[in-house]
């Protein structure tokens, strides 16, 4: 076996993998429990996908609509989530989504303010009120550097451009994660008690995406290959608004903010067509005409929301269908206008990033003409199947947070319940952790087999006397997950993708990178392979095993929700003999909680108000 | 369409030169989407740096033909055709590999920075403030750490006193912390003594790399020099400020 004493060992209680909201948050807790912790990120510190959040973080804190309630952001996120929400993560984030709010201002965050001086909320889809918390349209930003210039003064270490490959395990536990420097291409083993991984989703899977080079699902893949739970994981959103032209930008996220603030969808018709799209469920709380949509943008809190504003999942297929019915707009998309809506000075203050987007990327100007959009891949509801208080997998010592994890979002996500997903769950994580970690008695030893294992299959990579090139891989594989399951699925698809995957999983055995391990991004992507390899697997076994449509789940052969599908989550994992699908049975909604979410929103908004007069 | 040639660097701090590659450029393509074609069909190794590819996260910055920029924002046909593109990591830094170059400097200043310190949260557990009091701060707050500013100071880029100089990015974080309505701690001690805003002789250099439009010189380092001044030079006067408000 080869020699290891060479190796840069470095030791700490607890290993956070990623640095996005949920990590950093994460990491701040552990600290506070009184945990050496290390933060381990891909990327430069205040880099990680939160920073691209655009819109805000959900949280009823009134202050925009003295009405909301924790009741009513929890009825919101199980009707968005089309009910396959884990019902006590979805109450635990509806209750205590203010207060971690309220915390970012104390470590210095600087919100939009209402007239009164405090943290003004916008509209967005499925919020029944103006509920997120914002910043223009930079709030991922504001997020981060907040949690970013806080936690470098709580006492953790950020092990930065340093990629996780494979986490190590001491009999059932979790003992230490194999990583290398990206700079020096040197390995470094991470001995430690407990891991968290925050290393958010897997767009980049598909071709258009809203998601950067780091999203290709490498906590996804290295928690199941250490044994634990992939849940939900056939529940991709594809938003409703990436940009369509030009090629170069193609998939770059327009903020649903754009929406929530005025802007309406239009096709080459110059027809509002959402009006068209609205499903019945939805429909005693939408407006059906542009009169009523007027006057709710005007502030009438009598009216009812516009359609734009319905669930991302049926503004996203209501795209597809217009485009495919040959009513969409020259590159493709459709017309979502806001310059013959709101003023121009008024776009350029609330959405100043999506103009200069424009202005610069495309040459378009969002105050005179309308943008050109379409769904990109945005986002992964499904993920490691956690514990709703300790966020712990089925693996003991490793936890989850963030967008890697699932429960939260069921079968479709609402914008702004992703940012304040991570900072209500990467606090629990991080409790969770040190609190395993306090229980621990055992000492933990480091698999010196398991360490050679990982060493030697990626660098193997860089050995190899030939082989295939690393970005037409990725390529190939993104064509074929975007040809065979993307927005909308039928079985033959997807068994021809399943196809088509096995024999890109031959080439990855064979991908050659060439030149040194030094910051050598074929050999980075190279690496990323096998975890994107894993993700697109997963999505397309549980898509098959989801006999209906439900959410960002969309079966052609199986329109519409089927009650069955309420009753089980599909469940992904390692079996002797590769990937496993099952169907896990749900328990019962908690009565109290199923009682809220199905009642209707003028009981439950009496029954606050009532609430309110007694407390 | 059209072919272009670029000059990449292309070597680390110790020995490299400068490689040239030719690609098709098709409509609406970035810079960044230049080099990442280079390595799909030309040079896999070549290292760069790049996270969101629309101007939101600050890591793709490298000088273009002399100018830092973002890489990601730049068009292609905002060069001249007759131009070739050569590309080379920010000059102040030390070159990890290509493009890449070592940052942690920039990580260094931050963490000597006093963070953060709030005053009580109202009665009914509230901070108030208002959105004209914030407007300033806000501005601040758009910076995406991009570090082209730093890369433009003369101070940093030709006289090389990073040891005496925290550079524009961290004067706009001390103003922001210091104008933050509140925010308690004082920071001019270590402004003058530390962050050494002494330095900085307002050539508005970084304000005009800054992509974020933020205007660095006019809106943060004179008014914290101002302040230096008013406390180290007319303590009168700013006694008078911190009592009559
Ligand atoms: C353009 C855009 C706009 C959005 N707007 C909103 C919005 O307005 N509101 C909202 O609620 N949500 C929004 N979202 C979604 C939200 O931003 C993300 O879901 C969320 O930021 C994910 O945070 P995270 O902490 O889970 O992970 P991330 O912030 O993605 O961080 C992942 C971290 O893991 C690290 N990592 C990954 N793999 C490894 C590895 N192998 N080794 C080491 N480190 C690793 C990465 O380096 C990174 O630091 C938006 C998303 C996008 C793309
Ligand atoms: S104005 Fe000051 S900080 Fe800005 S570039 Fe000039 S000397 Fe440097
Ligand atoms: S101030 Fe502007 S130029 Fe400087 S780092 Fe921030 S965004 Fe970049
Ligand atoms: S890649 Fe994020 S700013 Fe260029």
């Amino acid at each position: 076996m080869t020699d290891f004493s060479d190796i840069q060992t470095i030791e700490h209680d607890i290993i956070i993998i990623g640095a996005g909201g949920a990590g950093l948050r994460a990491a701040i807790e552990c600290s506070a429990q009184g945990k050496n912790s290390g933060v381990v990120c891909k990327s430069l510190l205040g880099k990680a996908h939160t920073v691209m959040a655009e819109g805000g973080m959900a949280a009823s804190l009134g202050n925009a609509d003295p009405r909301d309630h924790w009741k009513i952001h929890f009825r919101d996120t199980m009707r968005g989530g089309k009910f396959l929400n884990q019902w006590r993560m979805a109450e635990i984030h509806a209750k205590e989504a203010p207060e971690r709010v309220n915390e970012l201002e104390e470590w210095g965050a600087v919100f939009d303010r209402t007239k009164s001086g405090l943290i003004n909320q916008r509209n967005f889809g499925g919020h029944r009120y103006p509920r997120l918390a914002h910043v223009g349209d930079r709030t991922g930003l504001e997020l981060i550097r907040t949690l970013q210039d806080h936690g470098i003064h709580q006492g953790f270490d950020v092990h930065m451009e340093c990629t996780a490959l494979t986490l190590l395990k001491d009999g059932d536990n979790i003992s230490g994660v194999l990583a290398y420097w990206r700079d020096s291409g040197r390995f470094v083993l991470f001995k430690c008690k407990a891991v968290i991984l925050a290393t958010g989703g897997a767009g980049k899977a598909w071709h258009v995406t809203s998601n950067s080079w780091e999203y290709t699902g490498d906590g996804l893949a290295m928690g199941y290959n250490a044994g634990a739970e992939l849940m939900d994981i056939e529940f991709v959103q594809f938003h409703p608004t990436g940009m369509v032209w030009p090629p170069s930008v193609k998939g770059t996220l327009v903020t649903e903010g754009v929406r929530g603030d005025g802007g309406i969808l239009l096709n080459n018709k110059n027809e509002r067509f959402m009006f068209d799209y609205i499903p019945e469920k939805f429909a005693a709380e939408t407006a059906d005409s542009e009169e009523e949509s007027n006057r709710w943008l005007n502030g009438d809190t009598g009216a009812r929301r516009p359609p734009e504003l319905l669930t991302r999942d049926v503004v996203a297929r209501a795209i597809t269908t217009e485009v495919k019915e040959g009513r969409g707009s020259p590159h493709g998309g459709v017309f979502l206008d806001i310059a013959s809506r709101v003023p121009a000075e008024l776009i350029k203050k609330k959405l100043p990033s999506m103009y200069h987007q424009f202005k610069e990327l495309a040459e378009v100007d969002i105050t005179k003409e309308p943008m050109e959009v379409g769904p990109t891949t945005h986002y992964f509801m499904g993920g490691l199947r956690v514990d709703h208080e300790t966020q712990e997998t089925a693996v003991p010592g490793l936890f989850a947070c963030g967008e890697c994890a699932a429960g939260l979002h069921g079968a479709n996500r609402l914008g702004g319940n992703s940012l304040s997903d991570l900072i209500v769950f990467g606090k629990l994580a991080g409790t969770g952790a040190s609190q395993y970690v306090d229980s621990l008695s055992k000492s933990l030893a480091i698999n010196q087999e398991q360490v050679a294992t990982g060493i030697r299959e990626a660098t193997s990579i860089l050995n190899r006397e030939s082989g295939k090139n690393p970005y037409l891989i990725h390529d190939d594989l993104q064509t074929v997950m975007g040809n065979y399951a993307g927005i909308v699925r039928t079985e033959d698809d997807l068994k021809k993708g399943l196809t088509e995957l096995a024999r890109i999983k031959k080439d990855i055995e064979q991908v050659k990178a060439p030149g040194a391990s030094q910051f050598n991004p074929g050999w980075n992507e190279a690496l990323d392979l096998s975890s994107l390899m894993i993700v697109s697997e997963a999505v397309t076994m549980a898509a098959l095993e989801r006999k209906e449509s439900r959410g960002g789940h969309s079966r052609l052969d199986y329109p519409g929700e089927d009650s069955e599908g309420l009753k089980y989550n599909v469940i992904v994992s390692k079996g002797e003999n590769g990937m496993e699908v099952r169907r896990e049975p749900r328990d019962t909604p908690p009565q109290e909680l199923s009682r809220i979410a199905n009642a209707s929103i003028d009981d439950l908004e009496a029954e606050v108000v009532r609430e309110r007069n007694n407390g | 369409m059209a072919k272009r040639t670029f000059n990449i660097w292309r070597g680390d701090n110790s020995k490299g030169k400068f490689e040239s590659y030719e690609i098709e450029i098709s409509p609406g393509m970035v810079v960044l989407d230049a080099i990442h074609k280079i390595q799909v069909e030309l040079a896999p190794d070549l290292a760069c740096r790049w996270n969101c590819k629309a101007g939101k996260c600050g890591s793709c910055s490298v000088e273009i033909n002399g100018f830092p920029k973002l890489s990601c924002m730049t068009r292609m046909n905002s060069i001249p055709e007759e131009n070739d593109v050569t590309i080379r990591p920010l000059k102040p830094f030390p070159v990890i590999k290509d493009l890449v170059s070592d940052v942690s400097w920039n990580y260094e200043q931050n963490k000597k920075i006093a963070p953060f310190k709030p005053k009580p949260r109202d009665a009914d557990g509230n901070h108030r403030m208002y959105q004209e009091d914030i407007d300033r701060v806000q501005e601040f707050r758009k910076c995406i750490e991009c570090y082209l500013c730093q890369t433009i100071c003369h101070v940093i880029r030709d006289q090389g006193q990073k040891e005496k100089f925290v550079g524009p990015r961290f004067m706009i974080r001390l103003a922001s912390l210091e104008m933050h309505p509140l925010d308690v701690a004082d920071r001019i001690p270590a402004i003058k003594n530390d962050h050494g805003s002494g330095m900085c002789n307002i050539t508005h250099c970084c304000t005009d790399v800054c992509p974020e439009h933020i205007r660095i010189t006019d809106n943060a380092i004179i008014p914290l020099k101002e302040r230096v001044v008013d406390r180290y030079y007319d303590p009168i006067l700013w006694l008078k400020r911190k009592i009559f408000g």
